[in-house]
């Protein structure tokens, strides 16, 4: 089935007029009434694109291929649109937390909802279409669009040291940002392709390849960039800062998909227009990912006192996983990573808007002070419960096959690293388990009694229910039919450039 | 002198070509005649009459882009026609229109005479469309001494406050010595050029082909380059490059709103338009020497600009370092010149989204100005986006296209600097540039933060009430609008940048 209008198109431009209808005065009833249009077509955009990218036509294995002229061809830039095996399954993952985001933030209430709506789909329609993307100056310029909206949003609706996590979070993402340009530009530059789309750019270099030297030292240059987006330790200072002062929708699309684009980009760009230039700095990455993100942040997340922090640190922490699956370079590896991006996304942000529920009912997000939720917000406890399960990586959810498949492929590549990472589960096994347990179960803590006498906490609503069923069916989906991405990713592999020297 | 080559010097006046300039002239000396005549009561108007005559010229120069003197010499060569010359008749009519706007809301409120004030601005505008399509050094010269000269008492306008005052000092002074370094520059080399004892000694030492004629016949003439470096001093003074940059800060705060728009964006744009025909015409054979000192004047401007700019409270003076730091990104653009055709068009861009964000911006501090407008803290602007929404979100447009954030036009100008120093392969600036964005990010990011995320202060003085007038209004959502739209959509605009 096609149908009469390009869907990538349309699921980037529908949140921009939504938001651009709200920036023109719309009243605020109607404002709301928009917005769920404006998160419900990417939505449900995103689904037709991942049920039919199977039998779509390709061409060089992107699907839905379109292009629009915005004036500068003679620079090789177009809006070229369409995805591949790599591209469709974070475009679906874009859709469906930008959907729960979006939900979440209708029922939130804030100060200031339409402003706060409308900055949030200007983000949704940034992450569309990152992932929607083939022009590597529209991939960038994509991000940015949906990045710039977070610093406004952390700074005004944020909570404790809004201001100073609003600035370290514009500096730290604007440098990552500006490295992962500049080696976009050397990449066109160097290239000789005179385009930024992705298609030529790779032809153009399977044809014929960049120096060693210069590969190696562009490789860097990305890794550095993209690094800091992802919060590559020790560049991850930003993440729990600004996790923790960040509105809820917005943490839930910053650490579930836009975080993502770092990582999509060393896959989807730095990978195989580079194909020689990981090679030199693989085994860095590799320590740098389990020492740093796995095990030092792995100690740090459980020293957490603070549930909205120890989710932040966690974050960090599975990205250790992620970059330890780049590191391996093999085939397995990367396609694990994509599907722990997609699991990850979903999981995290899953978390992230249970624990401001979570706040809700007991006013603290100190686990000091928590206990015994179980009892008065049972349904809540559950949906809390299943998150921490699947951030763990207990098998039915997606992030087990994501974390198994990388451990496979690390285990070829050095079963010392390994073994160091598997630790890692260990760790992230403790302080999930202990987190769910300090929130749900056992006897109240006084403070928790004093604040339900207070104020009663009433079990999840069902508005803030629909969010997190559809955030944990996405998680069952996949965890239990783990095909529906695996099989789209290894078509992707099948056209990266030069894959099987890679994996021999 | 013989008949004829007299004959030929009447044949190359082309009083047609400069028509813009002329009837902007002549605009201009109808606005006193206008002052004269009108009854007092109709005084008012006149400055609105500037304003349509600026935008019929403006129409009149659009419909006129395929001109038919377009890639001749006029005037026995003081001026040369090209597109590009076109393309700056548009930026400085653009700002001067601007400026003659910005001059009505302001000028009220210091009760000034308007009617001088739209008089200079046209003449200096018309200085600047000649000194843009100079390729001779009389022509240069003049052309930039009447734009300077017009500053002088632009910038000194608001003669009853002792700041202004000061500030106009300092520019006479600092101008004047520019003035005489470019001088003896020009000296210089026209006197090596003339020098019957170096082979191809040229009488037309002053024309810019004759002159790169003989440079290139001379190639490490040590008197020419120290006449080089000279102008090029000359013109760093006029863009506010590194070690030239010392009297923006003071300069920029004492001068009135409007006029201090109109040196950071019209004079900036005169003047880089003035060294892209040096660099590109006159000085090629020594891109030896041009390039590593542009080079160092673009490292060190970024980095000057960026660094003074991170403690500055009061906005004009950080306006004006933050310029500074704009100026050395064009130089970035001015030093790949040689290397590659995206070179020009990345400076025309960088020029007008420039213009448009820097108007927008110096259009909210306009309003938020009180009587005495040299003293604007960023305190000011504390809750400014409760108080008036429609200036906060301007001046973060406006903002965010200066630290060259997407989809803003800033970060496109930005971009086509960075792929044109790519091309030239100036990694080094590449990097300096890079550290300056992400140091710049923090004091756009202050300003934006004081206007958005603190709490307003009391009814202190500065902070009163701000009325935004209708028509003003219209205007700043234009600039803003544009700004965003040519972020992601630059049109047949991207195709002439990028031939």
């Amino acid at each position: 089935m096609s149908l009469p209008l390009d869907p990538l198109l349309f699921s980037i431009a529908a949140p921009l007029a939504v938001a651009l209808a709200i920036a023109l005065g719309l009243p605020k009833r109607w404002s709301v009434r928009l917005a769920y249009v404006g998160f419900g077509v990417p939505l449900l955009l995103a689904l037709h694109v991942g049920w039919h990218f199977g039998a779509e036509p390709k061409v060089a294995g992107y699907a839905f291929l379109h292009t629009y002229s915005t004036g500068l061809q003679g620079l090789g830039i177009a809006l070229k649109l369409g995805v591949n095996g790599i591209a469709m399954p974070l475009f679906v993952l874009a859709g469906v937390v930008g959907f729960a985001a979006g939900l979440y933030a209708i029922q939130s209430g804030a100060e200031r909802l339409k402003v706060y709506l409308m900055l949030l789909l200007v983000m949704q329609a940034g992450l569309m279409g990152i992932f929607a993307s083939v022009d590597v100056f529209f991939f960038y310029f994509f991000h940015e669009l949906a990045l710039i909206p977070t610093f406004i949003m952390v700074g005004v609706w944020g909570g404790r040291d809004r201001t100073y996590a609003a600035m370290k979070l514009t500096v730290y993402l604007t440098a990552g940002a500006m490295f992962s340009l500049l080696g976009l530009i050397a990449i066109y530059v160097k290239s000789g392709a005179h385009s930024f789309d992705l298609i030529a750019l790779r032809s153009a270099l399977a044809a014929q390849p960049l120096p060693l030297l210069v590969q190696k030292h562009l490789f860097g240059l990305l890794l550095l960039g993209f690094g800091i987006l992802v919060s590559l330790w020790p560049f991850h200072t930003w993440a729990p800062l600004g996790y923790g002062a960040a509105p809820s929708s917005t943490a839930m699309l910053h650490a579930g998909v836009l975080k993502k684009f770092g990582l999509y980009g060393l896959i989807q760009l730095a990978l195989p227009l580079l194909p020689s230039g990981a090679a030199p700095w693989s085994h860095g990455l590799a320590l740098l990912a389990v020492f740093g993100n796995v095990l030092v942040i792995g100690l740090v997340t459980m020293a957490q006192r603070d549930l909205k922090q120890m989710v932040g640190y966690s974050s960090v922490m599975h990205m250790g996983f992620a970059f330890l699956g780049l590191a391996t370079a093999t085939t397995l590896g990367i396609g694990g990573v994509v599907f722990l991006m997609v699991a990850h996304g979903l999981s995290v942000s899953l978390l992230f808007m249970l624990s401001t529920c979570v706040h809700h009912r007991t006013r603290t997000f100190s686990l000091d002070e928590m206990g015994g939720l179980a009892r008065k917000a049972p349904v809540l406890a559950g949906f809390f419960t299943a998150a921490i399960f699947a951030s763990v990586g207990l098998p039915g959810f997606g992030n087990f096959w994501g974390e198994l498949t990388i451990f496979v492929a690390l285990w070829h590549y050095s079963p010392a690293i390994a073994a160091l990472a598997a630790c890692g589960i260990v760790i992230s096994a403790i302080y999930g388990l202990r987190a769910a347990a300090r929130v749900c179960f056992g006897e109240p803590t006084e403070a928790f009694a004093r604040v339900a006498e207070q104020t009663p906490p009433a079990d999840l609503s069902w508005t803030e229910r629909l969010p997190a069923i559809v955030l944990l069916a996405a998680l069952l989906v996949i965890g239990l039919w783990p095909k529906s991405i695996a099989r789209p990713i290894n078509a992707a592999f099948a056209e990266y450039p030069a894959a099987e020297e890679r994996s021999s | 002198m013989d008949i004829a080559a007299l004959q030929h010097i009447a044949a190359t006046n082309v009083w047609g070509a400069i028509w813009p300039e002329l009837s902007l002239g002549c605009l201009a000396l109808a606005l006193l005649a206008l002052e004269i005549v009108l009854p007092r009561a109709a005084h008012r108007h006149i400055p609105a009459v500037a304003v349509l005559g600026q935008l019929v010229v403006l129409a009149g120069v659009l419909l006129d882009w395929h001109s038919p003197w377009l890639g001749r010499e006029t005037f026995s060569g003081l001026l040369r026609h090209s597109s590009e010359g076109q393309a700056m008749r548009v930026l400085f009519l653009l700002s001067s229109i601007a400026v003659c706007l910005l001059g009505r809301l302001n000028l009220q409120k210091s009760a000034m005479p308007r009617v001088e004030f739209s008089h200079i601005v046209l003449v200096v505008a018309a200085a600047m469309m000649l000194l843009a399509q100079s390729c001779h050094f009389v022509m240069f010269f003049v052309a930039l001494e009447t734009v300077t000269v017009g500053f002088y008492i632009l910038v000194s306008y608001c003669r009853t406050n002792p700041l202004t005052l000061e500030a106009g000092l300092k520019y006479l002074i600092l101008g004047s010595l520019s003035s005489a370094l470019l001088l003896f520059g020009i000296a210089l080399l026209y006197g090596v050029s003339g020098n019957p004892l170096l082979s191809g000694h040229t009488p037309a030492g002053m024309h810019y082909s004759d002159l790169a004629a003989f440079l290139a016949a001379n190639p490490h003439q040590w008197l020419a380059g120290l006449g080089i470096v000279l102008v090029l001093s000359g013109v760093a003074f006029k863009i506010g490059a590194f070690p030239f940059q010392i009297w923006i800060p003071d300069v920029y705060q004492g001068a009135p709103t409007p006029v201090t728009a109109f040196l950071a964006v019209g004079s900036k744009a005169a003047g880089f338009a003035a060294l892209l025909g040096l660099v590109r015409y006159a000085f090629a054979p020594y891109t030896w020497l041009v390039i590593p000192v542009l080079s160092f004047m673009a490292a060190a401007t970024i980095l000057f600009g960026n660094l003074a700019a991170l403690n500055q409270h009061n906005v004009k003076r950080l306006i004006g370092l933050s310029g500074v730091s704009h100026a050395g990104f064009l130089l970035l653009a001015v030093v790949s010149v040689g290397a590659t055709s995206l070179a020009v068009g990345a400076i025309y861009f960088y020029l007008l989204a420039y213009l448009i964000a820097s108007f927008a911006v110096f259009g909210v501090m306009a309003h938020l100005a009180g009587s005495d407008d040299t003293n604007q803290q960023l305190d000011h602007y504390a809750g400014l986006a409760r108080r008036q929404p429609l200036l906060a979100g301007v001046l973060a447009v406006g903002l965010g296209s200066l630290a060259g954030i997407p989809p803003l036009a800033g970060f496109m100008g930005k971009f086509f600097v960075f792929v044109a120093a790519f091309q030239a392969d100036h990694y080094g600036l590449l990097a300096v540039a890079i550290a300056g964005v992400v140091i710049s990010i923090y004091y756009y990011f202050g300003w934006i933060k004081a206007a958005f995320f603190e709490a307003p202060a009391g009814p202190s003085e500065g902070a009163s009430a701000v009325t935004v007038g209708w028509f003003s209004g219209v205007i700043l959502v234009a600039l803003a609008l544009a700004t965003v739209v040519l972020g992601f959509y630059q049109g047949p605009l991207g195709r002439w940048l990028t031939w």
